[in-house]
């Protein structure tokens, strides 16, 4: 993999582009998510945005000391927590909403 | 170098599915589709890391997961969805302090050779992220009622908090300037983690589907800047969707108050306040009426609207609700949930509370459906809900909530009002709903009511 400690002006220009445009496809995204979803799609985001075990995988695998090995493994701890709590009660949420089969209004 | 190219493929192959999983919650019929994309993508991105990088210690990584599952699976399979704001709470604390300490770990990797833009996205991203730990720690004790859910107000409260934070980005400043300074990153975390605490504990109960919200933002946006400092474009992607999806919800729970970021977290509201506004001199009297009389009333209405609240969820009368739906529908009754933004502790509580109850969902309104209707309603019945149905948001430009989008159930030719007693909501406002002749009130818990007019209207 490519050095992570000598960021160049274009990965950090890419970077930022990534951001901008990760922003507005992310308004563009939730702004459709049906009002009725709002509480999985909280549990859903939670356990996407814990895709940070991978920040913390990536520290593991090259410690420099015991503190830093040590802080990286309580973070993938908590991040797979997240992870798999975050997609399982999502699942139990969404399993819930049922529409009444002939259930006319 | 091969290995390198399938990795960042599947890097990709992950952001996509991450993409595509958020895309799938449109619609409750793809949205159980868009949670299995989502876990795949994340599986894939573990994957994907693994090969790029050798982890030697698999003893302690593998450890780390199995503790994380310990944690996790139970919470997951036994959570009540009553506590699913408390379980979110508790999750924006152990993402942002993942994050947190990943930031801070990632410091004393690159001691003392850090550049001053990685050392900026550094400094920021663990500020961030610890005081959404704090915060998020506070707010998970206070829907879990282990502390009050009162905002503890102090005179100077705001210049506290504010002058805490300051100290914590001057210290981030200087930390820019010269990455080296070590002693001052220890000071740096303590104060943002006394930031986060200082900002929650102001916070009321009522304000926290916003609060809940902005820490999703605020979660969210401290791993993307973990990606900037590890050049790392998935967590960018996956941090970022988080971030904006709490910050809209952040937005739609403001609007549906009327009320600002600012407000929400500086103002205060729900604090005791000294008696003082409308009708604080006169005394105004209040019929109590029984369930059986509800029942009576019920016996010849068409449309029925049921506004549940947090109170609903506090009683864990969901259930009770739905057998009321029941027993209505049996007698031909239409039954229909008006569902205000922030009626609960999260963005979309009460759905989740209803669908637990098995109520079909395309009986839950949402604000302006269900405004359109309350004029041909005949019951309207709040379950545990106050302010949020306060008609002098509508009508009384002094009062805290005017402004506020309300349900219009005085619009009813019927409200039924259960409630446990006669204080007033989350805002200290007094609730002119109360005094309307066509109001009846009926106080009690509410699932012991609700089961009662059940009972009732089962015996007429």
């Amino acid at each position: 993999m490519p050095a992570e400690h000598a960021l160049t002006t274009q990965d950090i220009v890419v970077n930022l582009l990534i951001f901008v445009l990760a922003t507005f496809l992310g308004l563009e995204l939730i702004r459709h998510v049906s009002r009725l979803l709002h509480t999985p799609l909280m549990s859903l985001t939670n356990a996407i945005s814990s895709v940070s075990v991978v920040a913390a995988l990536i520290v593991l695998a090259d410690p420099k000391n015991e503190f830093i090995l040590w802080l990286a493994v309580i973070a993938v701890a908590l991040a797979m927590s997240n992870v798999i709590s975050g997609f399982m009660i999502t699942e139990r949420i969404l399993l819930m909403f049922r529409r009444r089969q002939g259930g006319g209004s | 170098m091969k290995a390198d190219v399938l990795v960042q493929v599947l890097y990709v192959l992950a952001a996509t599915l991450f993409i595509l999983s958020l895309k799938g919650m449109s619609e409750v019929r793809t949205a159980r589709w868009g949670n299995w994309a989502g876990s795949l993508g994340m599986l894939i991105a573990i994957i994907a890391t693994l090969i790029a990088y050798q982890v030697e210690r698999y003893d302690l990584l593998i450890g780390a997961v199995i503790v994380g599952a310990l944690i996790g699976v139970p919470i997951a399979l036994r959570l009540p969805m009553t506590a699913v704001p408390q379980r979110t709470a508790m999750s924006h604390a152990f993402g942002s302090l993942a994050v947190a300490l990943v930031g801070t770990a990632k410091y004393y990797q690159l001691y003392p050779h850090i550049d001053r833009f990685t050392m900026a996205v550094l400094a920021s991203e663990m500020i961030l992220g610890y005081l959404t730990f704090t915060g998020s720690c506070i707010a998970f004790a206070k829907l879990q009622e282990l502390i009050s859910g009162k905002p503890l107000i102090y005179p100077g409260r705001n210049f506290v908090s504010l002058l805490v934070l300051g100290i914590a980005v001057l210290l981030g400043v200087a930390l820019v300037v010269d990455p080296s300074q070590s002693a001052l990153l220890p000071v740096m975390i303590v104060a943002a983690l006394l930031f986060g605490f200082l900002l929650v504990i102001g916070i009321g109960g009522a304000d926290m589907p916003t609060v809940i919200a902005i820490l999703n933002s605020y979660a969210g946006l401290s791993a993307a800047a973990l990606g900037f400092v590890l050049n790392n474009k998935l967590l960018i992607v996956a941090g970022t969707l988080d971030g904006s999806s709490g910050f809209i919800l952040a937005i739609l729970m403001c609007k549906a108050m009327n009320r600002s970021f600012t407000n929400v977290l500086f103002g205060g509201v729900g604090a005791p306040v000294a008696a003082a506004g409308a009708g604080a001199g006169e005394t105004r009297t209040v019929v109590a009426y029984s369930p059986e009389d509800v029942a009576a009333i019920l016996d010849g209405a068409r449309l029925v609207m049921i506004v549940p609240g947090y109170g609903m969820a506090a009683a864990q009368a969901q259930h009770a609700v739905k057998e009321l739906e029941d027993v209505l529908e049996a007698r031909g009754v239409t039954v229909k949930y008006a569902i205000h933004p922030v009626a609960g502790r999260m963005p979309g509580h009460m759905n989740v509370l209803l669908a637990e109850a098995q109520v079909s969902y395309d009986k839950l309104l949402e604000m302006d459906e269900a405004n359109l209707l309350f004029p041909e309603c005949d019951v309207a019945i709040v379950v545990g809900a106050n302010d949020i149905t306060n008609p002098a948001a509508r009508t009384k430009p002094d009062s805290p909530l005017y402004g506020m989008p309300i349900l219009d159930v005085d619009k009813a030719r019927t409200v039924v009002f259960i409630k446990r007693s006669l204080a007033a909501g989350f805002a200290g406002v007094e609730n002119e709903l109360f005094y309307l002749p066509h109001t009846m009130m009926v106080f009690g818990d509410a699932k012991k009511v609700v089961t009662e007019i059940v009972t009732a209207l089962k015996k007429a």
